[in-house]
């Protein structure tokens, strides 16, 4: 796990001297804050594997826009928050996209875009190669449906992933 | 060159190694060579200058339940005509010479063919699988080919 204490910084702004040097004040719910945070800059990794990553770039290029959403590609998984799995993960591919998702630091989410990704899709039977679902894999955060999902249906897929980041307990659980 | 003409022009040169001609049904048509013979006949093939297949399109393999087959499908660039090469082989370790130097295109088509069934090819330059994970056990498009419970613990 990530080490909060910097985060706390941020958040505790220094008292009035009155009160003493311990004093300090609390600027708002620790929680929201963090959260508010991490949903409006969930820069997500470069990574494509089939047809979804055309839809994917669709959704990043200008008309659809995900940067409104504070969402960028990265193209390292050492700076990504979100990997959107676009695509068929095949067996010699599984293997590579758990060393990303490993090297990818905490906290981190996945959204599973289109049927490939999310059950193995038009692959489910008969299909020696493809990995039947990335949630084999790694936790799946949210699951677009599609094949391959319209860029309106992916942003839905980001906003319902930012729902689920704004309702994290990061200190409320631990105190 | 019509294809019969090739047909002729390959008995006449390598007799009993051409077998036949399969013209009914295959655009272009094979020409059915003996398996020992298909790295001279390529050689020919190419270098001959009445025949100058200069590219090959395509390499594939066939699985006829009883036996394999090897098919090369060639272009000449020069002369704008076309043939099939076809080679059987049998079910029990299916082997065949290269025909990468020939070809160099060879090398890709041959690997796939190698790596979905099996079919090995000596003599070749670089013959590992070009698909599948290199430690895949068995070879997925031949006919008995029965899919793994499970790979490096995922469901297949």
């Amino acid at each position: 796990m990530r080490d909060h204490s910097r985060d706390e910084r941020i958040v505790h702004a220094p008292g009035p001297a009155s009160l003493g040097p311990e004093a300090h004040v609390l600027v708002g719910s620790a929680d929201k804050f963090i959260n508010w945070c991490r949903k409006s800059s969930l820069w997500y990794l470069l990574f494509a594997t089939a047809c979804c990553g055309i839809e994917l770039m669709q959704t990043g290029a200008s008309r659809y826009d995900l940067d409104r959403f504070g969402a960028v590609f990265r193209a390292t998984p050492r700076q990504s928050d979100l990997m959107i799995v676009a695509g068929t993960i095949t067996h010699k591919m599984a293997e590579r996209l758990v060393r990303l998702y490993e090297q990818m630091p905490e906290p981190k989410y996945v959204i599973s875009m289109g049927s490939c990704a999310n059950t193995g899709g038009p692959f489910f039977k008969d299909s020696y190669c493809v990995v039947k679902g990335v949630d084999l894999l790694v936790p799946v955060d949210v699951y677009v449906p599609g094949c391959p999902p319209r860029p309106e249906a992916l942003i839905d897929g980001i906003l319902k992933l930012q729902k689920i980041i704004a309702q994290k307990k990061n200190y409320a659980a631990k105190a | 060159m019509e294809p019969k003409a090739i047909f002729q022009a390959l008995k006449d040169r390598f007799g009993d190694k051409v077998l036949e001609l399969q013209d009914e049904g295959f655009r272009p048509p094979f020409v059915v060579v003996s398996p020992a013979a298909i790295a001279e006949v390529a050689g020919f093939l190419r270098d001959d200058p009445a025949l100058a297949f200069d590219s090959l399109m395509c390499l594939s393999g066939v699985d006829y339940k009883d036996r394999f087959a090897v098919a090369y499908h060639l272009h000449s660039m020069t002369l704008g005509h076309q043939i099939g090469v076809k080679t059987f082989l049998p079910k029990e370790a299916p082997s065949l010479a290269t025909v990468d130097a020939v070809w160099p295109a060879a090398n890709f088509f041959e690997r796939e063919t190698f790596d979905l069934f099996g079919i090995v090819f000596e003599g070749s330059r670089d013959l590992r699988r070009i698909l599948l994970p290199e430690d895949w056990e068995g070879y997925p498009l031949r006919k008995d080919y029965r899919y793994p419970e499970t790979y490096h613990g995922i469901k297949v």
